[in-house]
């Protein structure tokens, strides 16, 4: 039966005395070898030189923040139930008159970890998010010594602000624009 | 006079210590850069770059290979014959170093007073000295093999035994064709012969290609390193053998490289011979020419440790049959009828 048009039989037949000298063969290889000395190298020269990720590619979590620097997350808890892992705990707090250019609504999560190490980086918490709160951005996560170096605070997730540390914002940002005023700030 | 004689003779001595000194120190160095060559060489034939950290061009890692071979545990296994078991890496790296005695390196310095040969020890039976501590290369692998008290190294000893004692036999066969037309077994008259009569492997390519497998087999190297075979013997004779143990086996193995590079290039290859060039009529001063030819002579050399470094990231390992079938089968008849018509040749044409 032919599986393929490509398909070639293999020559079984005993090698003749030229053959079994393996002499033609070999320089055929050496020739391969020695064009492949001066081909273009695939080594990328890595601390120095870094590939792109992917558009898509799903690493480090961010908690995002809006124009004017307030916190989105609202510890509504649907990323917590979304998650497959079960690597997030938030708890969830009340905002005080005087925090209103801290967080954007009336509640916020005063506590927000996820665990690095249980964390499959699947993205199904920025897809449960309805406030554009938290996505997943084009880093990994480091190397750790100890395991409770894997769960990220809240602190460690939160995006830089906007207008004080601006370079450092867009870069946390990078190729991920996230659409912004899409809930109406109240 | 006799005042005269003693210091003439103490001077020899010093000449001599200097050269064997820096001859050891040269094939050291040769050894430490041409693993890194095989690195390097390994990467590119890879499409990658190789090793390229340690300092420019990664020139100090065989230094830091080395450091860190210094530094590891050593390990003697519990059930291991000690005295054998230092014995075998050591054996291997004297005998090693102990070849390169009898090859010439340049052109003699001819001085007002005196004249420095570039050669250690000139003697008339040169080429069978070279052969003779070959073959006691192989006790370097048994002994280890055997010392270290393991299944694996023992049958790896056994195949290198065997396959050194398999392969020497063409070796010396393609040889006699050499010595057939130089008529002298001594390494400088066979640099000057091919200096008058041009190189040798234009009148013997057949030999000269049958040597040089034969060499790839004594040097333990692929497509014949079936003694270390990592893939099924473990790394085989040093399997069990840690820290500069293990290195002196590996440095010896480059040295051997090395050596038998050189052997090559003084048999089959006019040695220091300046290529298009007659040395007798050079006018210049007698240091140029010695470090111009001992160049050429290191030319030779790494031309043949890049061919030997090209061939294995080229081909894979032999199977035990098809060694032995090739090395009986194949090279020594054809030896043989290479030796039987050179000499028909010769006797013809010198009628």
């Amino acid at each position: 039966m032919q599986l393929t048009q490509r398909a070639k039989s293999v020559d079984r037949s005993p090698l003749t005395w030229l053959e079994s000298i393996y002499l033609w063969n070999i320089l055929k290889g050496m020739a391969i070898t020695l064009r492949h000395m001066f081909m273009k190298k695939a080594t990328i020269q890595y601390p120095e030189q870094q590939r792109s990720f992917s558009k898509v590619f799903r690493g480090l979590h961010v908690l995002n923040r809006d124009e004017a620097g307030r916190e989105n997350c609202t510890a509504c808890g649907l990323c917590a139930v979304a998650c497959p892992a079960e690597a997030i705990t938030m708890e969830a707090a009340e905002r005080q008159t005087g925090e209103e250019h801290l967080y954007r609504e009336e509640k916020y999560a005063a506590k927000y970890e996820i665990n690095m190490l249980r964390c499959i980086f699947c993205g199904l918490c920025e897809e449960a998010c309805p406030k554009d709160a938290i996505y997943l951005s084009q880093t990994v996560a480091p190397a750790n010594y100890a395991r409770k170096g894997f769960i990220y605070s809240k602190n460690e997730l939160l995006i830089p602000h906007p207008i004080t540390e601006r370079e450092a914002y867009v870069k946390a940002l990078g190729d991920r624009q996230p659409a912004h005023s899409t809930n109406p700030v109240k | 006079m006799n005042v005269y004689l003693i210091a003439m003779d103490s001077w020899y001595i010093v000449e001599k210590l200097i050269l064997i000194g820096a001859l050891i120190g040269l094939s050291f160095f040769i050894a430490m850069y041409t693993t890194l060559a095989e690195r390097k060489i390994a990467g590119w034939m890879q499409d990658r770059l190789g090793p390229n950290r340690a300092g420019p061009f990664g020139i100090f890692q065989p230094l830091a290979d080395g450091g860190k071979l210094f530094f590891k545990e050593e390990i003697t296994p519990v059930s291991s014959n000690r005295f054998l078991f230092l014995l075998g890496p050591a054996l291997a790296m004297i005998v090693a170093l102990i070849t390169s005695t009898v090859i010439p390196w340049g052109a003699a310095y001819v001085g007002e007073t005196r004249t420095v040969a570039l050669q250690v020890a000139d003697v008339d039976m040169g080429i069978l000295i070279v052969f003779g501590i070959v073959s006691v290369g192989v006790y370097g692998i048994m002994i280890g093999g055997w010392a270290s008290n393991n299944k694996f190294s023992l049958i790896a000893a056994i195949r290198g035994a065997s396959q050194m004692v398999s392969y020497e036999l063409p070796m010396g066969l393609s040889l006699i064709a050499v010595l057939f037309m130089t008529g002298s077994l001594k390494m400088s008259a066979m640099v000057e012969y091919q200096m008058q009569h041009g190189w040798n492997v234009l009148y013997q390519p057949l030999g000269f290609l049958i040597f040089f497998v034969c060499a790839l087999a004594e040097c333990n190297r692929t497509p014949f390193d079936l003694p270390e075979a990592e893939n099924e013997l473990n790394f085989g004779y040093h399997q069990e053998y840690s820290s500069m143990k293990l290195g002196f086996y590996l440095f010896a193995e480059y040295i051997n490289m090395f050596v038998s590079s050189a052997v090559m290039a003084t048999l089959f290859f006019g040695g220091y011979d300046i290529p298009f060039f007659d040395e007798s009529a050079w006018q210049g001063s007698a240091l140029v020419l010695s470090t111009l030819t001992f160049a050429v002579m290191m030319a030779k050399v790494s031309f043949f440790l890049f061919l030997f470094i090209w061939i294995r990231w080229t081909i894979p390992r032999f199977r035990y049959d098809q060694l032995m079938n090739l090395g009986w089968k194949k090279l020594i008849p054809l030896a043989l009828i290479n030796m039987l018509i050179s000499a028909a040749l010769l006797l013809f044409l010198n009628k």
